[in-house]
């Protein structure tokens, strides 16, 4: 892995107890959060985090799945991508 | 935050609802130490040295996959074509390779094997035919296996002898796979200017001066091209122009990204990122639908080929600026029974095959994944395929054909392919007879744009 930094996306429908439910998980995989937002964009509850790893062998995949596990529980969508996939795109 | 929160929300959203894909990621390996004259132990040098090499494809791009967040629909394979690697063999029916080619495939886990080829534009070696004699029953015995023919450069003129076998050789290819509408003829291309790094399908293979295994990128998103456009308020075409160039961009820099990173951990080479507009059968992913888009009532009427020029030109534009590895074909695709608004267009009466060959002049690739009556004589379907193969060699552009001639269907009639292929409208062709112009044979000379040393 190049870089180990996340962007995390959380979008939905708000419900008490998401950023909790949320952060929970991370703490428990050692994700730091380096940059936190959140909004309401077009009625949707909007966060958006950059997360840091700092293990060498981080297990992405058993964090995507608890992280998506923990999205359906709430019914929103979570997305665990690379930071790469957003700098790349907008930025040169 | 180094990135704003609304381009994020760009680019999840042009995954979540516009269909952003990597369509596709190829590995080329090189097949030429396989060679053998005993063609068993061909085979069994073929499928190790794939199997070898690619053991690891899928693995890998699903990690890169769930790395990124960006959808990698087929995983690929192209190798050198096979005519090359068997030459020495002196066997009639190269069918066992294809088979050999398949089950590779089938064992890596991979989506399509390309590579069951030929290059022919100036004559055919004893092994070339003895390959394209192969292709009906090497077609209907396979699954993953695609199959292309190189008929025409602008540097050797057109092989008319090759355009009129092709023409026979379609024919059988149907008739072989007439339980699944002609199925095995989705799976054969025939090429004029055949690009040696092209990650599409059907007509990928590993050209000969490629090195021994390297990795090629086809993005996608005619789907994301179509959002952009119809997100602006009454623009200009030079408003167009721009919005498709920038969303290009965007969408080839996420190509690069990928590619770059399963070629590394491949310890690969990355060869080429293709930036086509590929569409799906999804509605909205769609090039017939940027098009329209673009103010034309139906894809097809009058209008449409510039719309295409303008739209072929600035996704290359957009693609150059974003990747110094653009390769292969670069533009947009406009097969017909893959994409949604073009065979809405072709029911409604808009688009015709005779509009389809005037926009191939303008756009990547050429007349695709087009189905015809079953009863359409070889000789016509050869004389579709030499009109094809003359814009290719006079405009110095890769054209191709992939033509279904479905057995049994009428003008009318739908054929159902399933999956990316989709459903084609069988169209009519013009009944007048090319019997006797094919039937001369021989070789149309490279034109005057040959002449540039």
């Amino acid at each position: 892995m190049v870089t180990s930094r996340f962007i995390i996306t959380v979008i939905g429908v708000d419900k008490i107890g998401i950023v909790a439910g949320v952060t929970r998980v991370m703490a428990d995989f050692s994700v730091n959060i380096v940059d936190i937002s959140q909004t309401i964009m077009e009625d949707l509850f909007t966060m958006i985090m950059l997360a840091e790893v700092k293990e060498e062998n981080f297990d992405l995949e058993s964090f995507q799945k608890a992280m998506s596990g923990k999205g359906r529980e709430f019914g929103v969508d979570i997305r665990v991508q690379h930071e790469d996939t957003f700098r790349f795109m907008h930025r040169i | 935050m180094l990135i704003h929160p609304e381009e994020i929300l760009e680019t999840i959203k042009m995954v979540s609802s516009e269909n952003l894909d990597i369509r596709t990621v190829t590995m080329g390996i090189s097949l030429l130490d396989c060679s053998n004259p005993d063609i068993d132990v061909l085979n069994k040098n073929i499928y190790n040295k794939i199997t070898e090499y690619a053991h690891e494809l899928v693995k890998t791009t699903d990690e890169v996959q769930s790395l990124y967040g960006i959808p990698i629909i087929n995983k690929r394979i192209s190798v050198t074509p096979i005519a090359l690697v068997a030459e020495s063999c002196n066997v009639a029916d190269l069918t066992s390779v294809a088979q050999t080619l398949d089950r590779a495939a089938e064992d890596v886990g991979i989506d399509f094997i390309g590579g069951f080829s030929a290059l022919v534009q100036k004559g055919m070696t004893p092994g070339d035919l003895r390959l394209i004699n192969s292709i009906p029953k090497a077609l209907s015995g396979t699954r993953k296996v695609c199959s292309s023919i190189n008929v025409a450069t602008t540097k050797a003129g057109i092989n008319m002898d090759a355009v009129a076998l092709m023409g026979r050789v379609v024919r059988e290819t149907a008739r072989l796979t007439a339980d699944q509408g002609g199925i095995g003829c989705a799976k054969l291309v025939v090429f004029a200017n055949a690009p040696d790094d092209n990650p599409f399908m059907a007509g990928a293979f590993h050209g000969i001066g490629e090195p021994e295994c390297s990795i090629n990128v086809g993005v996608s998103g005619p789907g994301v091209v179509n959002s952009a456009v119809r997100a602006l308020e009454d623009p200009s075409l030079g408003d167009i122009s721009e919005c498709i160039k920038k969303t290009a961009f965007k969408i080839t820099r996420m190509g690069e990204v990928i590619g770059k990173e399963v070629a590394r951990r491949l310890d690969a080479n990355f060869g080429v990122l293709d930036l086509s507009l590929a569409p799906t059968p999804a509605v909205g992913d769609s090039v017939a639908a940027i098009l329209e888009a673009m103010g034309l009532e139906s894809c097809g009427t009058h209008g449409t080929t510039a719309a295409l020029a303008l739209l072929n030109d600035a996704v290359k534009k957009g693609g150059s600026m974003a990747s110094s590895s653009v390769g292969g074909l670069s533009g947009a695709f406009i097969p017909v029974s893959e994409d949604e608004g073009m065979v809405r267009a072709v029911r409604r009466g808009s688009l015709s095959l005779d509009k389809l060959e005037a926009m191939t002049s303008v756009c990547s690739v050429g007349l695709d994944m087009i189905a015809v009556p079953g009863d359409t004589p070889a000789s016509t379907i050869s004389a579709i395929i030499a009109d094809e193969m003359a814009i290719g060699m006079i405009n110095k552009k890769t054209t191709a054909v992939r033509i279904i001639p479905a057995p049994g269907k009428i003008v009318g009639d739908m054929v159902e392919f399933g999956g990316l292929l989709g459903t084609a409208p069988v169209m009519p062709v013009n009944g007048y007879s090319s019997e006797k112009f094919i039937a001369r044979g021989g070789r149309i000379p490279a034109p005057i744009q040959a002449l540039t040393n």
